[in-house]
């Protein structure tokens, strides 16, 4: 399969380029944890579970958003993007490899930010980290293609808060309410759309 | 008025005011378009006049 | 097709949108549980349903670009998603109304429309942005109608995420059963809705038309120039 040897490819390249430059995955680590914190400090004392578990979501949310906006800073910076789409392999491949790149950033800083908020609130159950990695799916999915559609603006850095948070709104609910089915819906819906809408975002870029 | 009146009246208010107000959008367009077109006409005359 | 002409089109909207209202206020009868304030119901619903229409408009036109490569289906688009915008504007203010008279506050959660109305205005929104900050061309229009056919999905989506999100107190007029009204008021909201519509397909018309003038003469300054 040529279609999966170019996303692993692609994927590879990604994984490599932040090992070396070390920008994002640090930044979204101090984040979150730094998000917490200072939730911490917002939240009467007293709140419930459920309150703290939406300031996990809200910080959940605005550390991916802060890895997306780097997510194509490399291409652009490069002036990669051109030749990634002429490059021989299938557009949405392009797509493909960043999201799952993507998702693995996401993962790396859950794996700190979870135990986290574990430490600072009270505890942590199975049912919301699997709405966490749901829900991680349907970011990564949404916000690759957003993100590739932001870097083409004048206000990148701007632009993608703006088109991804109402996008983002639905995995909040499903989150915050830990609807598991809900959040693998919006996976499967959005994933397919934007994997089918990428080629178009960047075609004549 | 009762209260229940004034804020039924509002309602239908707000819309049509939002209607008049894009009229009043599209009027101050039509103006610019107006002397654009204008413009353009001078120019057109300039143009054919020198050849 | 042939496009009904535009004064027609005018004319008609004037009427209905007269006639609708004169029927709210005058033939409707007046509900036994909210009173006077119920009739803001014969505005606010159908805003709430053209808005969908436009967004609806603009999906297909955004599909239509992707498909045929028309550039006049881009600007069609542009301008649907605009007028679903006023709409969703008007929605939302006509509702908040609603909610002060029958809940005392300007603004409730609980309400499923009003809460969708918020999420697809950000939404739509964002559009705009995305257009300004785009340079014109093939690329902008690509991302564009991608982006209109995200927002027709979201639709859906984001209702069912709020209906999940609350439990709900708002009347809810349309059930499995039909619609809970009387004939009187079910006439009343057709015409209404059919004005709405009217309405949209005017302001649209001339919206569209104002824009092909602007860019004819811009190219006409181009040939001049």
């Amino acid at each position: 399969m040529s279609y999966l040897r170019d996303t692993a490819a692609l994927v590879r390249k990604d994984l490599l380029l932040e090992l070396r430059a070390k920008e994002a995955l640090p930044a979204m680590l101090l984040f979150v944890v730094a998000a917490l914190a200072i939730f911490h400090f917002a939240l009467p004392r007293g709140t419930s579970d459920v309150a703290a578990r939406g300031l996990l979501w809200s910080a959940l949310v605005f550390t991916a958003l802060l890895g997306l906006t780097r997510a194509f800073v490399p291409e652009r910076e490069q002036r990669m993007f051109d030749a990634l789409v002429l490059a021989p392999c299938d557009r949405s491949a392009i797509w493909l490899g960043k999201a799952v790149a993507v998702l693995a950033f996401l993962a790396a800083a859950e794996v700190v930010a979870l135990p986290a908020f574990a430490v600072f609130f009270h505890g942590l159950d199975a049912r919301t980290v699997a709405a966490v990695a749901l829900a991680d799916v349907g970011i990564a999915a949404v916000g690759t293609l957003f993100g590739a559609m932001a870097v083409a603006g004048r206000a990148r850095e701007l632009l993608l808060p703006l088109l991804f948070l109402p996008m983002a709104i639905p995995i909040v609910v499903g989150g915050v309410g830990r609807y598991l089915w809900f959040l693998a819906l919006y996976d499967a819906i959005f994933a397919l759309l934007s994997w089918a809408a990428f080629e178009y975002v960047v075609a004549e870029a | 008025m009762t209260a229940s009146e004034q804020y039924t009246a509002a309602a239908y208010l707000v819309v049509f005011v939002a209607v008049l107000a894009y009229v009043v959008i599209i009027a101050s367009k039509l103006q610019r378009l107006q002397r654009d077109v204008a413009r353009l006409v001078e120019l057109a005359k300039e143009k054919l006049g020198d050849g | 097709m042939r496009s009904p002409s535009l004064p027609a089109l005018a004319v008609l909207t004037t009427g209905l949108l007269g006639l609708g209202t004169a029927l709210a206020f005058f033939y409707a009868p007046t509900d036994s549980d909210q009173g006077l304030s119920q009739r803001i119901f014969y505005f606010h619903v159908p805003l709430a349903l053209t808005s969908y229409v436009c967004f609806g408009w603009g999906a297909w036109k955004a599909l239509r670009y992707l498909r045929t490569r028309d550039e006049r289906a881009d600007l069609e688009g542009y301008v649907a998603v605009h007028q679903g915008v006023i709409f969703g504007a008007l929605t939302l203010l006509t509702g908040s109304i609603w909610a002060k008279i029958s809940w005392g506050v300007w603004w409730s959660w609980n309400e499923d429309q009003l809460v969708l109305f918020l999420v697809l205005f950000l939404f739509y929104c964002a559009y705009f942005m995305l257009r300004y900050s785009v340079e014109p061309g093939p690329a902008r229009a690509n991302m564009c109608a991608v982006y209109a056919l995200f927002g027709v999905v979201l639709i859906p989506v984001s209702f069912l995420a709020i209906r999940l999100s609350k439990r709900f107190i708002h009347p809810v007029v349309f059930t499995s059963h039909g619609p809970q009204m009387t004939h009187a008021q079910f006439l009343t909201f057709c015409v209404c809705l059919a004005a709405m519509i009217a309405l949209f397909a005017t302001l649209y018309s001339v919206e569209l038309a104002g824009k092909r003038l602007d860019r004819s003469l811009r190219e006409l300054r181009e040939l001049l120039a």
